[in-house]
């Protein structure tokens, strides 16, 4: 319960503070939501399975924000940054799609 | 609950706080900025040059149309000048033809004539002096309006102009440089001269304002077509 009221207090806080993205922090933004997802999602599936465990959440969540957002990083150094940032969304997109899946069999045995 | 799972809770809902927080500022930041900070580069050319295209366009109306602009304003000072022209030109024929009253300086030249002896001869010598001397608009006794197709005949103790009759003491008015006009009366052997030989007598008055109010009539030509 706890973690839902969280969830919608960031988004409330976002919707009305409405501050701005620093430029710096523009391109990595978008892939560390998607990575933070993929972390919820793996995360939810995991407390289905009922093996959900908060430091593993937290190191996940963690660790997929930064490591997206250091091969966005590394891949605008690179001079293919549009294509590894596709590359990112792509794979997490998949993993949350599966996770999703998984999720769903357990709600409706289906 | 166990002191640690609470714990657990609270460290899972920050992070979802700032995972909601974040969603939340980027979709506003979206919302805002449109669609070009997420567009790649080949599409920022592809869009820019599509505005390079329509700014070229949109140049090249604008010299049309100022060029359209130019050419409307001169046809329409030309269009001006032309009327103009002919507002002055119908002004002049009309002051020419008599079909307009006229003012200016000029003279007035009184001739009296008790014995009845001045002729339709003398008044259109009298006339042939003053146009020869310059005269723009001449009218007799306030009546006759002196034009091209005026003409002078002999009636039963006076003259008539125009098929009209006028009679002594007669008052030609005539609008011109008035020391011209008087001079060509006076001189030796001239119209004053003719008349007093006649037994008549003429004085003559230049003035700063000559009225003539005499109009004469306009006949539109029958017989005679412009020639092409």
């Amino acid at each position: 319960m706890i973690p839902v009221i969280g969830l919608l207090v960031g988004i409330a806080a976002g919707l009305f503070l409405d501050p701005s993205v620093p430029v710096a922090l523009q391109p990595y933004l978008p892939i560390a939501v998607v990575a933070a997802l993929d972390a919820v999602f793996g995360a939810l599936r995991a407390y289905l399975d009922g093996i959900f465990d908060d430091k593993v959440f937290v190191i996940s969540f963690v660790s997929n924000v930064v490591i997206a957002a250091l091969i966005v990083y590394l891949g605008d150094q690179l001079g293919v940054g549009g294509q590894l940032s596709t590359g990112v969304i792509v794979v997490l997109g998949i993993r949350i799609f599966s996770n999703v899946a998984a999720i769903r069999r357990h709600i409706f045995h289906a | 609950m166990p002191e640690r799972k609470v714990r657990g809770q609270v460290i899972v809902a920050l992070l979802l706080a700032v995972l909601g927080f974040a969603v939340a500022v980027q979709v506003r930041a979206q919302d805002r900025e449109g669609i070009y900070p997420g567009a790649r580069r080949s599409e920022l050319v592809q869009l820019l040059d599509s505005l390079d295209a329509a700014n070229l366009r949109a140049d090249r109306q604008i010299a049309e149309l100022e060029a359209t602009k130019r050419e409307l304003q001169t046809s329409t000072n030309a269009t001006q000048t032309a009327q103009q022209e002919a507002r002055e030109e119908a002004t002049t024929l009309a002051i020419l033809a008599g079909t307009v009253a006229a003012t200016g300086p000029g003279v007035a030249i009184e001739i009296q004539d008790q014995k009845g002896s001045i002729s339709a001869a003398t008044m259109l010598n009298a006339v042939e002096e003053l146009r020869d001397a310059g005269a723009e608009a001449i009218e007799v006794n306030d009546t006759a309006r002196i034009v091209a197709q005026t003409y002078f005949a002999d009636g039963d103790g006076s003259i008539t102009i125009d098929g009209a009759p006028v009679r002594p003491p007669y008052l030609i008015e005539a609008i011109g440089s008035p020391q011209t006009l008087s001079v060509a009366v006076s001189f030796p052997g001239g119209l004053a001269d003719e008349v007093e030989a006649l037994g008549g007598s003429v004085f003559v008055a230049e003035a700063d304002a000559i009225d003539i109010t005499a109009l004469s009539q306009q006949r539109a030509p029958e017989y005679a077509q412009p020639a092409p």
